[in-house]
């Protein structure tokens, strides 16, 4: 527990743990989408964006109950890799549905072994 | 509670009940949707926190480029509403168990750590925006780590684009440089037609 | 001269053994023969000058083992009784190697024929020629694996096979009893040198060493222990089942390693420990007991076998028996010299024998042979001479040494010494018996295969030179040597290579037999076995069939040997196959094969097949996976450190 209020918390009254409360259910979320979906695999890559939202949501207030900017630069850098990563997993998706015809989450087993 | 906590409240419940919705839609042009409502949220969360421009950052990338890239792959492949199939209650209970656990103990993390002595930086004397403020580490502190997120973001263009890109055959294409190289000779015949026979 | 004549027949091996298909078969005979040849006149040369001018040597060749107390080396011991030996084994075996020229001149094999025969010379010659029990023991096993090899030389016959498995087994058998006397010999001595032996002797009378919880006598455990071996070795009775069935191999074989040469091994080497024999009465006594009841065993099976080498086989045993009857008496001279006569013609009758096989184009059967000294003559008067000798015809070289054992059996006072009289003498009749029937059945009569018959001719002189020298040496080597054998040029040709006690006066006494009957029992048996013999194979031929008929138990124990194979078979080879059976099963193929590839080995298959259906090949399986993982980590570290994570 901080000894000493930071001002944020002085002034909106919001303790630092309620904010990461937040970030652990979104994070929970994320990770459950990836494997309770049925449907197809766009909807995991959109889990995988709320698990990373979720983390920024740490660091953003982390960065600001810290008086520490350095997790702001961070955010920023995930939120770069984010959509790096969203738009080839995306293109990666495109180019399956020409090959195989199916995004469905059942039909992409052929790793099977 | 002050205004400032109401609008958390608000911001929280909205962004983990679109959250919850992403993943429940059937429709997932829904899906995609609910997602920007999540990051609109979260964008309002950051307000609060005091990092306006990371906020505003959000919502034009999140939601500006990569929602609506997600939409787009959403549209262009033919996606059918997909019922949910009957084995999703095998994995319900178990994964249940396994996100109730870890939910848990998040939570305990949450709410036993302390933070240690010199963590808690001074604040600076003078008041700067979240803009400046990020300006200000990003170009000198930072700036390898700048300049490799710009690498990233150079091999994410790339990589789409050799991923992706095939070359169909018939497709009709422009030659600017053909284009521009016509000749009043090649391009036009003047031809003498006579009344009521046509050009033949 | 001596490190030649016993490495001459290596070479022989070696270079017809390696280079034999350049030599080409007549080449690997050649010489092979002239490089035993060449031996056998430096033994002939040796033997002049050991036993008559008196140089004895001792040629140190190479150290072998130096390890705390056990120091040997290979080195050559020269005296008389080796010298007696190197004769012996050259001579024969260069014969041997002449005839098999011939004998063996339609084989493929050759050169490996002759280069294994070369090869046991040349172990025979390191036997005797040893100056400490390793060398010995190298060279005896040296003999036995020739035996082997050229016992199964026609390797395609599973009857040869057998036989020469079942030559290494038993003598294997009394191989671990040499084994464990010179190990014996080694615990009381701490040396296994000759020389050394021989003078502590007399020191370690007294000593005793536990067997079986009773205190024995240690030089008698020691005597009784290397005697074992000997009776594997002389194919002595109990371990004489393998000798019958190495007549397997060929006819030449037979006459250098079971007639004159490996048999005797056993006599020679009870000679050469004559210092430990000596000084324990029990164990002289055992070997004259054996020994007699060998000489009378093998001389009833003899008389009631069909196939003429066995016939010649059972005689050796028989006559090995004599041997070693002498030497249990003390006459230890006397049983050499009956080794030195016996190898001539023994190996004559051998070769003889083979003459006539060749002849018949591998007939062996008696019952099929008949008036065969027509269409050869000279193998008749050679076979004759051979069983003149061995029947002890006066004058003959047989008739001195025979004789002489008997002699020496009838004078001896020792505790068994009367009743190996008796046997040797009913064994003297029945020695002619046999040999007479042999001769008759072979020699006289109407032929029984005509068409054999008419094939029949004289074997050529590579082969029948041989048999001449041999002959010679049947009848004449008794009446040249007998003097400096046995009798007054007794000390000055031995020299003490033979100890005696002074006690032991043995070959003095029996020299003066007085009374004329007893004198002259050996030849009366020889005259009554002949008489016998003429009675039923040509005066009333149907003689022979009546007695089978009418006594056919009698004639059914001595044709199946006693059924000492059988026996054995009861005895020890079904408990053994039954056993090894078993561990098959049970040990090798349920417990290795069950804990191993069955086992261990097909646990492992089983599981990484269960293992394997975690691979579903579906991400959100995976992913679902690591969250569990995820799950345990972060319980694991909460549970750590629970003291610090509840201070809410």
């Amino acid at each position: 527990m901080p000894t000493t209020i930071s001002p944020i918390e002085a002034a909106t009254g919001i303790a630092l743990q309620q904010y990461l409360t937040v970030a652990a259910i979104l994070f929970t979320l994320g990770a459950f989408g990836i494997f309770l979906n049925r449907k197809n695999v766009i909807i995991i890559l959109m889990s995988i964006e709320l698990m990373l939202l979720a983390v920024n949501i740490n660091l953003v207030a982390f960065s600001a109950y810290l008086n520490d900017i350095t997790g702001q630069i961070y955010a920023l850098i995930v939120l770069t890799v984010a959509a790096a990563e969203a738009a080839i997993g995306l293109a990666i998706i495109v180019i399956y549905y020409r090959n195989r015809g199916s995004i469905a989450v059942d039909d992409i087993n052929s790793m099977r072994g | 509670m002050t205004i400032a906590g109401f609008f958390f409240y608000l911001f929280s419940t909205v962004l983990l009940s679109s959250g919850a919705m992403v993943i429940t839609a059937r429709n997932p042009v829904h899906s995609v949707l609910f997602l920007i409502l999540a990051f609109f949220n979260a964008a309002g969360l950051f307000v609060l926190l005091g990092a306006e421009f990371l906020a505003m950052i959000l919502v034009i990338v999140y939601v500006g480029a990569v929602a609506v890239l997600f939409l787009f792959v959403v549209m262009t492949l033919d996606i059918d509403f997909t019922e949910l199939r009957a084995g999703r209650a095998r994995y319900l209970p178990v994964g249940l168990g396994i996100g109730l656990i870890l939910l848990t103990e998040l939570i305990f993390v949450v709410g036993g750590f302390a933070v240690a002595p010199g963590a808690v930086q001074p604040i600076p004397a003078e008041q700067v925006t979240n803009a400046a403020a990020i300006g200000r580490v990003l170009y000198t502190k930072y700036v390898y780590f700048f300049e490799l997120a710009g690498g990233v973001l150079l091999v994410a263009m790339i990589g789409t684009i050799v991923l992706t890109l095939r070359h169909r055959a018939g497709a009709k294409r422009q030659n600017i440089a053909e284009q521009v190289g016509r000749r009043r000779k090649d391009a036009i015949e003047v031809v003498k037609v006579e009344t009521g026979k046509g050009i033949s | 001269m001596y490190p030649a004549i016993v490495f001459l027949p290596l070479a022989g091996a070696l270079l017809a053994g390696f280079f034999g298909r350049t030599l080409g078969d007549k080449g690997a005979g050649f010489l092979t023969s002239l490089l035993v040849l060449v031996a056998a006149g430096l033994s002939w040369i040796a033997f002049y000058h050991v036993g008559f001018l008196g140089e004895e040597a001792r040629v140190p060749l190479l150290p072998f083992i130096g390890v705390g107390d056990l120091n040997t080396s290979w080195s050559l011991r020269i005296d008389t009784l080796t010298a007696v030996m190197l004769v012996v084994v050259t001579t024969v075996s260069s014969l041997v190697h002449v005839y098999s020229v011939g004998y063996m001149s339609e084989d493929d094999r050759q050169p490996l024929f002759f280069a294994e025969l070369s090869l046991f010379t040349f172990a025979m010659l390191s036997l005797v020629t040893a100056d400490n029990l390793i060398q010995l023991f190298f060279g005896w096993e040296g003999v036995g694996l020739a035996s082997y090899l050229l016992i199964g030389f026609w390797y395609h016959r599973p009857s040869a096979n057998q036989a020469a498995i079942k030559a290494f087994i038993v003598n294997r058998v009394g191989d671990f009893g040499f084994a464990l006397g010179v190990f014996a010999v080694f615990y009381i001595f701490r040396d296994v040198n000759f020389d050394t032996i021989f003078a502590a002797a007399k020191e370690k009378q007294s000593l005793t060493l536990p067997v079986f919880g009773y205190q024995a006598n240690a030089l008698t455990v020691i005597c009784l222990l290397l005697f074992m071996g000997a009776m594997g070795k002389s194919a002595q009775f109990l371990l004489h089942t393998w000798l019958p069935d190495a007549m397997e191999g060929p006819t030449p074989v037979s006459a250098l390693i079971h007639a004159a040469t490996m048999v005797t091994a056993g006599v020679f080497m009870v000679a050469r420990l004559s210092p430990l024999f000596e000084l324990s009465p029990t164990a002289l006594t055992v070997v004259t007991c054996v020994g007699a009841i060998t000489a009378f065993f093998a001389a009833t099976v003899g008389v009631a076998q069909n196939d003429i080498k066995r016939v010649v086989a059972y005689s050796t045993c028989s006559q090995l028996g004599y041997m070693f009857v002498a030497l249990g008496l003390g006459a230890y001279a006397a049983g050499i010299f009956h080794l030195f006569t016996h190898a001539f013609f023994k190996a004559l009758l051998f070769l003889g024998a083979g003459s006539v096989i060749h002849a018949l184009h591998g007939e062996q059967d008696l019952r099929k042979m008949g008036g065969l000294r027509g269409p050869i003559p000279f193998t008749f008067i050679m076979m004759l001479v051979g069983t003149l000798s061995l029947t002890g015809f006066p004058f003959t070289s047989g008739f001195f040494s025979k004789d002489a054992i008997i002699d020496v059996a009838f004078a001896s006072s020792a505790p068994a010494a009367r009743y190996a009289y008796y046997l040797l003498v009913i064994a003297a009749f029945l020695t002619s018996f046999y040999s007479w029937r042999l001769i008759f059945m072979a020699f006289f009569g109407k032929p029984k295969d005509e068409h054999a018959f008419e094939h029949a001719h004289e074997s050529p002189p590579v082969m029948t030179g041989p048999l001449l020298i041999l002959a010679i040496g049947a009848l004449g080597a008794g009446f040249v040597f007998a003097d400096y054998f046995v009798e007054a040029g007794y000390a000055h040709f031995w020299r003490g290579a033979l100890f005696t006690l002074p006690s032991n006066t043995i070959l003095e006494q029996s020299g003066h037999v007085e009374a004329p009957l007893i004198k002259w029992l050996p030849t009366i048996m020889m005259a009554g076995g002949f008489l016998v013999a003429y009675a039923a194979y040509i005066a009333a031929p149907g003689l022979p069939a009546w007695t089978v008929r009418n006594f056919k138990p009698i004639h059914a124990f001595l044709y199946n040997k006693w059924y000492f194979d059988e026996l054995y078979h009861w005895v020890f080879v079904r408990p053994t196959a039954w056993l090894a059976r078993f561990l098959w099963i049970y040990g090798d193929g349920a417990i290795i094969d069950g804990l191993g590839p069955d086992g261990v080995a097909a646990r492992v298959i089983a599981v990484t097949k269960r293992t394997v259906r975690l691979q579903t090949g579906y991400v959100y399986h995976y992913a679902f996976v690591m969250l569990i993982g995820v799950a345990v980590l972060v319980s694991y570290f909460a549970y750590l450190f629970r003291g610090a994570l509840f201070k809410i």
